[in-house]
Protein backbone atom coordinates (compact mmCIF):
# COMPACT_ATOMS: atom_id res chain seq x y z
CA UNK A 1 0.00 0.00 0.00
CA UNK A 2 1.19 3.52 -0.78
CA UNK A 3 2.20 5.44 2.37
CA UNK A 4 -0.27 8.29 1.75
CA UNK A 5 -3.52 6.36 2.54
CA UNK A 6 -1.79 4.97 5.64
CA UNK A 7 -0.73 8.45 6.80
CA UNK A 8 -4.18 9.93 6.07
CA UNK A 9 -6.06 7.12 7.86
CA UNK A 10 -3.86 7.40 10.95
CA UNK A 11 -4.05 11.21 10.79
CA UNK A 12 -7.88 11.29 10.86
CA UNK A 13 -8.14 8.60 13.55
CA UNK A 14 -5.59 10.29 15.78
CA UNK A 15 -7.09 13.75 15.22
CA UNK A 16 -10.41 12.51 16.65
CA UNK A 17 -8.65 11.15 19.75
CA UNK A 18 -6.53 14.29 20.14
CA UNK A 19 -9.61 16.54 20.00
CA UNK A 20 -11.20 14.55 22.83
CA UNK A 21 -8.04 14.64 24.97
CA UNK A 22 -7.65 18.38 24.31
CA UNK A 23 -11.18 19.05 25.57
CA UNK A 24 -10.40 17.39 28.92
CA UNK A 25 -7.00 19.05 29.31
CA UNK A 26 -8.34 22.53 28.46
CA UNK A 27 -11.29 22.16 30.85
CA UNK A 28 -9.17 21.11 33.80
CA UNK A 29 -6.23 23.42 33.03
CA UNK A 30 -8.29 26.58 32.58
CA UNK A 31 -10.62 25.86 35.51
CA UNK A 32 -8.09 24.56 38.06
CA UNK A 33 -4.36 24.95 37.52
CA UNK A 34 -1.99 24.29 34.64
CA UNK A 35 1.03 22.96 36.61
CA UNK A 36 -0.72 19.81 37.88
CA UNK A 37 -2.48 19.41 34.51
CA UNK A 38 0.88 19.44 32.70
CA UNK A 39 2.26 16.95 35.25
CA UNK A 40 -0.70 14.63 34.56
CA UNK A 41 -0.18 14.94 30.81
CA UNK A 42 3.56 14.30 31.15
CA UNK A 43 2.98 11.21 33.33
CA UNK A 44 0.50 9.84 30.77
CA UNK A 45 2.93 10.46 27.92
CA UNK A 46 5.65 8.58 29.84
CA UNK A 47 3.30 5.58 30.35
CA UNK A 48 2.35 5.71 26.64
CA UNK A 49 6.03 5.76 25.66
CA UNK A 50 6.71 2.72 27.88
CA UNK A 51 3.71 0.84 26.42
CA UNK A 52 4.80 1.67 22.86
CA UNK A 53 8.40 0.67 23.54
CA UNK A 54 7.26 -2.63 25.07
CA UNK A 55 4.47 -3.60 22.68
CA UNK A 56 5.89 -2.26 19.39
CA UNK A 57 9.01 -4.45 19.14
CA UNK A 58 7.19 -7.45 20.71
CA UNK A 59 4.54 -7.32 17.97
CA UNK A 60 7.18 -7.31 15.21
CA UNK A 61 8.51 -10.67 16.49
CA UNK A 62 5.13 -12.35 15.86
CA UNK A 63 4.82 -14.37 12.62
CA UNK A 64 3.01 -12.27 9.99
CA UNK A 65 0.07 -14.70 9.69
CA UNK A 66 -0.58 -14.73 13.45
CA UNK A 67 -0.11 -10.97 13.59
CA UNK A 68 -2.62 -10.38 10.79
CA UNK A 69 -5.17 -12.72 12.40
CA UNK A 70 -4.98 -11.07 15.84
CA UNK A 71 -4.57 -7.51 14.62
CA UNK A 72 -7.24 -8.00 11.94
CA UNK A 73 -9.72 -9.29 14.52
CA UNK A 74 -8.97 -6.40 16.88
CA UNK A 75 -9.18 -3.79 14.11
CA UNK A 76 -12.45 -5.19 12.77
CA UNK A 77 -13.98 -5.19 16.27
CA UNK A 78 -12.61 -1.71 16.95
CA UNK A 79 -13.80 -0.41 13.58
CA UNK A 80 -17.29 -1.86 14.04
CA UNK A 81 -17.52 -0.10 17.44
CA UNK A 82 -16.68 3.21 15.77
CA UNK A 83 -19.08 2.59 12.89
CA UNK A 84 -21.86 1.55 15.26
CA UNK A 85 -21.51 4.74 17.30
CA UNK A 86 -21.19 6.94 14.20
CA UNK A 87 -24.33 5.41 12.62
CA UNK A 88 -26.32 5.71 15.89
CA UNK A 89 -25.25 9.35 16.20
CA UNK A 90 -25.98 10.15 12.54
CA UNK A 91 -29.51 8.77 12.94
CA UNK A 92 -30.26 10.49 16.26
CA UNK A 93 -30.39 7.31 18.35
CA UNK A 94 -27.44 8.63 20.28
CA UNK A 95 -26.58 12.25 20.89
CA UNK A 96 -23.70 13.67 18.90
CA UNK A 97 -20.42 13.90 20.78
CA UNK A 98 -20.58 17.61 21.48
CA UNK A 99 -17.17 18.98 22.51
CA UNK A 100 -18.72 22.19 23.86
CA UNK A 101 -21.08 20.24 26.11
CA UNK A 102 -18.33 17.79 27.14
CA UNK A 103 -16.15 20.80 27.99
CA UNK A 104 -18.87 22.44 30.11
CA UNK A 105 -19.46 19.18 32.01
CA UNK A 106 -15.75 18.83 32.76
CA UNK A 107 -15.58 22.48 33.86
CA UNK A 108 -18.56 22.08 36.20
CA UNK A 109 -17.06 18.95 37.77
CA UNK A 110 -13.64 20.59 38.06
CA UNK A 111 -15.11 23.64 39.81
CA UNK A 112 -16.83 21.49 42.43
CA UNK A 113 -13.96 19.14 43.25
CA UNK A 114 -11.87 19.88 46.33
CA UNK A 115 -8.18 20.73 46.02
CA UNK A 116 -5.93 18.09 47.53
CA UNK A 117 -2.14 17.94 47.44
CA UNK A 118 -0.67 14.46 47.07
CA UNK A 119 2.68 12.88 46.14
CA UNK A 120 4.28 16.20 45.26
CA UNK A 121 1.36 17.24 43.04
CA UNK A 122 -0.33 20.43 44.24
CA UNK A 123 -3.76 19.58 42.72
CA UNK A 124 -4.37 15.82 42.56
CA UNK A 125 -7.74 16.26 40.77
CA UNK A 126 -6.17 18.14 37.85
CA UNK A 127 -3.34 15.63 37.68
CA UNK A 128 -5.54 12.51 37.60
CA UNK A 129 -8.06 13.96 35.13
CA UNK A 130 -5.35 15.06 32.69
CA UNK A 131 -3.53 11.75 33.18
CA UNK A 132 -6.62 9.63 32.46
CA UNK A 133 -7.77 11.75 29.51
CA UNK A 134 -4.41 11.71 27.74
CA UNK A 135 -3.70 8.06 28.58
CA UNK A 136 -7.06 6.70 27.38
CA UNK A 137 -7.12 8.65 24.12
CA UNK A 138 -3.38 8.07 23.68
CA UNK A 139 -3.75 4.31 23.99
CA UNK A 140 -6.13 4.33 21.04
CA UNK A 141 -3.57 6.35 19.06
CA UNK A 142 -0.78 3.88 19.97
CA UNK A 143 -3.01 0.94 19.02
CA UNK A 144 -3.82 2.42 15.61
CA UNK A 145 -0.21 3.43 14.88
CA UNK A 146 1.26 0.06 15.84
CA UNK A 147 -1.34 -2.12 14.12
CA UNK A 148 -1.58 -0.14 10.88
CA UNK A 149 2.14 0.64 10.77
CA UNK A 150 3.29 -2.89 11.52
CA UNK A 151 0.93 -4.52 9.02
CA UNK A 152 2.17 -2.19 6.29
CA UNK A 153 5.79 -2.54 7.47
CA UNK A 154 5.82 1.24 7.79
CA UNK A 155 5.51 2.27 11.42
CA UNK A 156 7.38 5.56 10.73
CA UNK A 157 4.70 6.64 8.20
CA UNK A 158 1.95 5.80 10.71
CA UNK A 159 3.90 7.74 13.34
CA UNK A 160 4.10 10.74 11.00
CA UNK A 161 0.30 10.66 10.53
CA UNK A 162 -0.28 10.47 14.31
CA UNK A 163 2.28 13.16 15.15
CA UNK A 164 0.87 15.50 12.48
CA UNK A 165 -2.66 15.03 13.87
CA UNK A 166 -1.55 15.76 17.43
CA UNK A 167 0.45 18.84 16.38
CA UNK A 168 -2.42 20.24 14.26
CA UNK A 169 -4.98 19.71 17.05
CA UNK A 170 -2.75 21.08 19.85
CA UNK A 171 -1.64 24.14 17.84
CA UNK A 172 -5.25 24.86 16.85
CA UNK A 173 -6.34 24.37 20.48
CA UNK A 174 -3.67 26.81 21.70
CA UNK A 175 -4.66 29.32 19.01
CA UNK A 176 -8.39 29.28 19.78
CA UNK A 177 -7.99 28.55 23.53
CA UNK A 178 -11.24 26.59 23.44
CA UNK A 179 -12.47 23.08 22.63
CA UNK A 180 -12.56 22.38 18.90
CA UNK A 181 -16.31 22.39 18.39
CA UNK A 182 -16.20 22.90 14.61
CA UNK A 183 -14.51 19.55 13.93
CA UNK A 184 -16.98 17.23 12.13
CA UNK A 185 -16.17 14.52 14.66
CA UNK A 186 -18.93 12.09 13.77
CA UNK A 187 -18.09 11.99 10.08
CA UNK A 188 -14.40 11.61 10.89
CA UNK A 189 -15.33 8.72 13.16
CA UNK A 190 -17.50 7.22 10.42
CA UNK A 191 -14.61 7.42 7.91
CA UNK A 192 -12.12 5.92 10.36
CA UNK A 193 -14.63 3.21 11.28
CA UNK A 194 -14.90 2.30 7.59
CA UNK A 195 -11.11 2.12 7.22
CA UNK A 196 -10.54 0.14 10.43
CA UNK A 197 -13.33 -2.31 9.59
CA UNK A 198 -12.10 -2.77 6.00
CA UNK A 199 -8.44 -3.28 6.88
CA UNK A 200 -9.36 -5.45 9.88
CA UNK A 201 -11.54 -7.67 7.68
CA UNK A 202 -8.85 -7.87 5.01
CA UNK A 203 -5.96 -8.70 7.35
CA UNK A 204 -8.06 -10.94 9.63
CA UNK A 205 -9.22 -13.10 6.69
CA UNK A 206 -5.66 -13.22 5.33
CA UNK A 207 -4.45 -14.32 8.76
CA UNK A 208 -7.11 -17.06 8.73
CA UNK A 209 -5.58 -18.30 5.47
CA UNK A 210 -7.67 -16.91 2.61
CA UNK A 211 -6.25 -15.46 -0.60
CA UNK A 212 -8.14 -12.34 -1.62
CA UNK A 213 -9.08 -12.06 -5.31
CA UNK A 214 -6.68 -9.47 -6.72
CA UNK A 215 -4.57 -9.54 -3.53
CA UNK A 216 -4.13 -6.01 -2.10
CA UNK A 217 -6.39 -4.58 -4.85
CA UNK A 218 -9.32 -6.23 -3.03
CA UNK A 219 -9.10 -3.36 -0.54
CA UNK A 220 -10.10 -0.96 -3.32
CA UNK A 221 -13.42 -2.80 -3.46
CA UNK A 222 -13.74 -3.64 0.25
CA UNK A 223 -13.40 -0.05 1.54
CA UNK A 224 -16.22 1.41 -0.64
CA UNK A 225 -18.44 -1.61 0.01
CA UNK A 226 -18.05 -1.21 3.81
CA UNK A 227 -18.80 2.53 3.42
CA UNK A 228 -21.90 1.76 1.32
CA UNK A 229 -23.19 -0.83 3.80
CA UNK A 230 -22.69 1.59 6.72
CA UNK A 231 -24.40 4.38 4.74
CA UNK A 232 -27.26 1.99 3.94
CA UNK A 233 -27.60 1.33 7.69
CA UNK A 234 -28.00 5.09 8.23
CA UNK A 235 -30.81 5.27 5.64
CA UNK A 236 -32.42 2.14 7.11
CA UNK A 237 -32.43 3.53 10.67
CA UNK A 238 -33.56 6.99 9.53
CA UNK A 239 -36.48 5.37 7.73
CA UNK A 240 -37.34 3.35 10.81
CA UNK A 241 -37.16 6.29 13.21
CA UNK A 242 -39.48 8.28 10.93
CA UNK A 243 -42.08 5.51 11.05
CA UNK A 244 -44.65 5.45 13.88
CA UNK A 245 -44.12 3.03 16.76
CA UNK A 246 -40.50 2.90 15.89
CA UNK A 247 -37.37 2.75 17.96
CA UNK A 248 -36.90 4.13 21.46
CA UNK A 249 -36.22 7.79 22.02
CA UNK A 250 -32.85 9.15 21.06
CA UNK A 251 -30.09 9.03 23.68
CA UNK A 252 -31.14 5.57 24.85
CA UNK A 253 -27.47 4.72 25.13
CA UNK A 254 -24.88 6.21 27.37
CA UNK A 255 -22.79 8.62 25.36
CA UNK A 256 -19.13 7.86 25.35
CA UNK A 257 -16.27 8.63 23.06
CA UNK B 1 -8.28 -6.66 43.80
CA UNK B 2 -10.30 -3.53 43.08
CA UNK B 3 -7.43 -2.23 40.94
CA UNK B 4 -7.26 -5.53 39.06
CA UNK B 5 -11.01 -5.44 38.39
CA UNK B 6 -10.77 -1.86 37.15
CA UNK B 7 -7.84 -2.81 34.91
CA UNK B 8 -9.82 -5.73 33.43
CA UNK B 9 -12.91 -3.57 32.91
CA UNK B 10 -10.82 -0.92 31.18
CA UNK B 11 -9.43 -3.40 28.64
CA UNK B 12 -12.86 -5.00 28.16
CA UNK B 13 -14.36 -1.61 27.41
CA UNK B 14 -11.38 -0.62 25.24
CA UNK B 15 -11.45 -3.73 23.03
CA UNK B 16 -14.98 -5.15 23.23
CA UNK B 17 -16.94 -1.91 23.72
CA UNK B 18 -20.70 -1.50 24.00
CA UNK B 19 -21.79 -4.76 22.36
CA UNK B 20 -19.87 -7.98 23.02
CA UNK B 21 -21.92 -9.79 20.36
CA UNK B 22 -19.97 -7.94 17.66
CA UNK B 23 -16.64 -9.22 18.99
CA UNK B 24 -18.06 -12.74 19.36
CA UNK B 25 -19.38 -12.73 15.77
CA UNK B 26 -16.07 -11.48 14.34
CA UNK B 27 -14.15 -14.15 16.31
CA UNK B 28 -16.59 -16.84 15.16
CA UNK B 29 -16.35 -15.62 11.56
CA UNK B 30 -12.56 -15.85 11.65
CA UNK B 31 -12.68 -19.32 13.22
CA UNK B 32 -15.11 -20.65 10.57
CA UNK B 33 -13.03 -19.03 7.81
CA UNK B 34 -9.87 -20.75 9.11
CA UNK B 35 -11.70 -24.11 9.30
CA UNK B 36 -13.05 -23.75 5.74
CA UNK B 37 -9.63 -22.79 4.38
CA UNK B 38 -7.51 -25.35 6.20
CA UNK B 39 -9.89 -28.32 6.56
CA UNK B 40 -12.31 -28.03 3.63
CA UNK B 41 -9.80 -26.30 1.30
CA UNK B 42 -12.37 -23.61 0.44
CA UNK B 43 -10.96 -20.13 -0.18
CA UNK B 44 -13.71 -18.46 1.89
CA UNK B 45 -12.62 -14.83 1.41
CA UNK B 46 -16.28 -13.80 1.17
CA UNK B 47 -17.31 -15.12 4.61
CA UNK B 48 -15.75 -12.50 6.92
CA UNK B 49 -17.17 -9.47 5.06
CA UNK B 50 -20.64 -11.07 5.23
CA UNK B 51 -20.22 -11.72 8.98
CA UNK B 52 -18.96 -8.17 9.57
CA UNK B 53 -21.93 -6.61 7.73
CA UNK B 54 -24.36 -8.90 9.56
CA UNK B 55 -22.74 -8.03 12.92
CA UNK B 56 -23.08 -4.30 12.24
CA UNK B 57 -26.71 -4.55 11.13
CA UNK B 58 -27.66 -6.87 14.00
CA UNK B 59 -25.93 -4.72 16.61
CA UNK B 60 -27.65 -1.58 15.28
CA UNK B 61 -31.00 -3.37 15.25
CA UNK B 62 -30.50 -4.44 18.87
CA UNK B 63 -29.38 -0.96 19.96
CA UNK B 64 -32.40 0.73 18.39
CA UNK B 65 -35.09 -1.69 19.46
CA UNK B 66 -34.00 -2.49 23.02
CA UNK B 67 -36.24 -1.13 25.71
CA UNK B 68 -34.76 1.31 28.18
Amino acid sequence: MNALPLILTVFVACAVEAVEALTIVLAVGITREWKSTYQGMAAALVVLAVVTAAVGPAISYLPLTALRLVVGALLAIFGLQWLRKAVLRATGYKSLHDEASAYLKEVAAAQQAATESRRGVSDWYSFTLAFKGVLLEGLEVVFIVITFGDNQHNIPAAGVGAAAAIVVVVVTGIAVKAPLTKVPENWMKFSVGVMLTSFGTFWGAEGAGVSWPGNDAALLVLVPVVALVAAACIFWLRGRSAAPKSAPAPDSEVVSS
Amino acid sequence: MKWLKGFGLFWYDFIIGDDWHVAALVAAGLAVTAILVHSAKVNAWWLLPVVVFAALAWSLHRATTQKK
